[in-house]
């Protein structure tokens, strides 16, 4: 599976930290069987060459230690072998901590790269109308922790899901018991309310951001509705990959089709009121040009806490549907729906990246 | 929850809500759409609001409102509300309550 459009690209400047770690490469592949962001074959290479010029011709040769040396060690005295042998593991232990110190740093580069990308192209395709408020600022030295925090486990969540996508898919080609493929569904049901759980955060640390779906690839955010798919409209993909469906099952899915269609029309036109709403306050001049009064204040920071709890209920209604789906389908059935549910993100993601990497006409 | 009880006795279908609320707005958009009929009571507009809404509160509902009531029993709020519509749910207890007819 590819991972997300965006490549981590390697800070040029290594200043930040430069550990004198001989086996980087190998513990970098060991990152990426966890499911780390991959690192791109070319920065590794030039870490090692860089890594190479620094070394220190210390102890800490793990595993590759040339012959003559071994011999030469055995015939030295029991006491320096004993210093020889302490100075190791202290070198590793330091060599261990100062890794950990390095993987944190490069995460939180990492989210800060995805979060100015996404300014940048927020900045490209928008146009910039002038003034727009910090949030607006491309490069803004302000960065939100919960929304730093949010990408980068929406990163892993990613990564973990294109795991499970792989295992479902190996499975139903061979001759996997229900039994098994049942623990395969329910841990399929869980990483998506896993999701849901991490947005209900990130929706109290930047609601706008939740909503303009700003951690979405641009192809997945022209489906957008409050913060996330269309639950009806899901559905309506997923149903053909599912038959053949007995006729109650038909019936049952239909049904649950028009619920959906039913509670999304009703978020959409409450959402359509407190569009409203806002609009007139800030047409009005109420949201606090100058001085607040508390009332004033109090008034727009409620408007703004209702568009939490509209992605809240339209998650909510996104997970209950999932839930009707589990107890519609077989277990069979459900393994295919979650792989087809999970492909079909995975295209759209695909399709992202495809556009915007498209060779652009010079004008 | 005595001023709260006399405020659905009687009534199949009660829907607590204030006129600033857009989720309630919602809540009573879905329900209206299956032709219900619903007694709505807006908080804001009424003079023991501060008093009904503390009463809301007691009976466990966070945020207070929507609050709904079927039958004279307590649904619950927007999140109940979607629960039993995704599951089918909603309009047999409302048929049941003789809120809606066929």
């Amino acid at each position: 599976m590819n991972t997300p459009s965006t490549q981590f690209v390697m800070p040029r400047r290594m200043n930040m930290y430069d550990p004198p770690l001989h086996n980087i490469s190998s513990w970098v592949d060991s990152f990426r069987d966890d499911g780390f962001p991959n690192v791109a074959p070319s920065t590794v290479v030039e870490i090692n060459e860089r890594l190479d010029y620094l070394s220190e011709d210390t102890s800490s040769h793990k595993g590759q230690v040339p012959s003559n040396r071994y011999d030469q060690e055995a015939s030295k005295p029991p006491e320096k072998v004993q210093r020889r042998l302490a100075q190791n593991r202290e070198a590793a232990r330091k060599s261990r901590m100062r890794k950990k110190v390095y993987i944190q740093q490069l995460e939180l580069s990492r989210s800060k790269l995805m979060q100015m990308e996404q300014e940048l192209e927020r900045v490209r395709t928008q146009g910039v109308f002038g003034g727009g408020g910090v949030d607006n600022l491309p490069f803004s030295a302000t960065v939100n922790s919960g929304i730093v925090a949010f990408e980068m486990e929406y990163g892993h969540w990613v990564e973990e899901q294109n795991k499970q996508i792989c295992e479902l898919r190996n499975s139903l080609n061979t001759h996997i018991t229900d039994v098994e493929l049942r623990i395969l569904v329910d841990s399929g049901m869980k990483h998506y309310f896993d999701l849901f759980q991490l947005k209900a955060g990130a929706a109290k640390a930047d609601i706008f951001y939740l909503m303009n779906g700003m951690w979405k690839t641009s192809a997945e955010r022209f489906f957008f509705w409050i913060g996330g798919s269309r639950p009806s409209e899901l559905l309506k993909v997923l149903g053909p990959q599912l038959e053949p469906l007995t006729n109650q099952q038909q019936i049952d899915v239909y049904n649950l089709k028009q619920s959906c269609e039913q509670a999304e029309e009703a978020l959409t036109q409450g959402m359509d009121k407190l569009q409203q709403n806002l609009a007139e306050t800030v047409a009005t001049g109420r949201l606090g040009e100058g001085i607040y009064t508390s009332e004033m204040a109090n008034n727009a920071i409620e408007k703004l806490e209702a568009l939490i709890s509209f992605v809240n209920q339209a998650d909510h209604l996104r997970r209950e549907t999932l839930q009707q789906m589990h107890r519609i389908l077989t277990v069979r059935q459900a393994a295919r729906g979650l792989l087809a549910l999970g492909e079909y993100f995975q295209r759209l993601r695909a399709l992202s990246s495809l556009w915007c990497s498209r060779p652009r006409q010079p004008s | 929850m005595d001023i709260v009880n006399r405020l659905v006795e009687q009534r199949p279908l009660v829907i607590f809500s204030k006129s600033s609320c857009c989720i309630s707005h919602s809540v009573m958009q879905l329900i209206n759409s299956y032709g219900a009929n619903a007694t709505i009571y807006q908080l804001d507009d009424m003079s023991n609001g501060q008093e009904v809404d503390k009463a809301l509160q007691r009976l466990g509902l966070k945020p207070s409102i929507p609050a709904v009531f079927i039958g004279q029993r307590l649904v619950g709020g927007a999140k109940e509300i979607i629960s039993l519509q995704i599951q089918g749910r909603l309009v047999p207890m409302l048929k049941e309550a003789g809120a809606i007819w066929v």
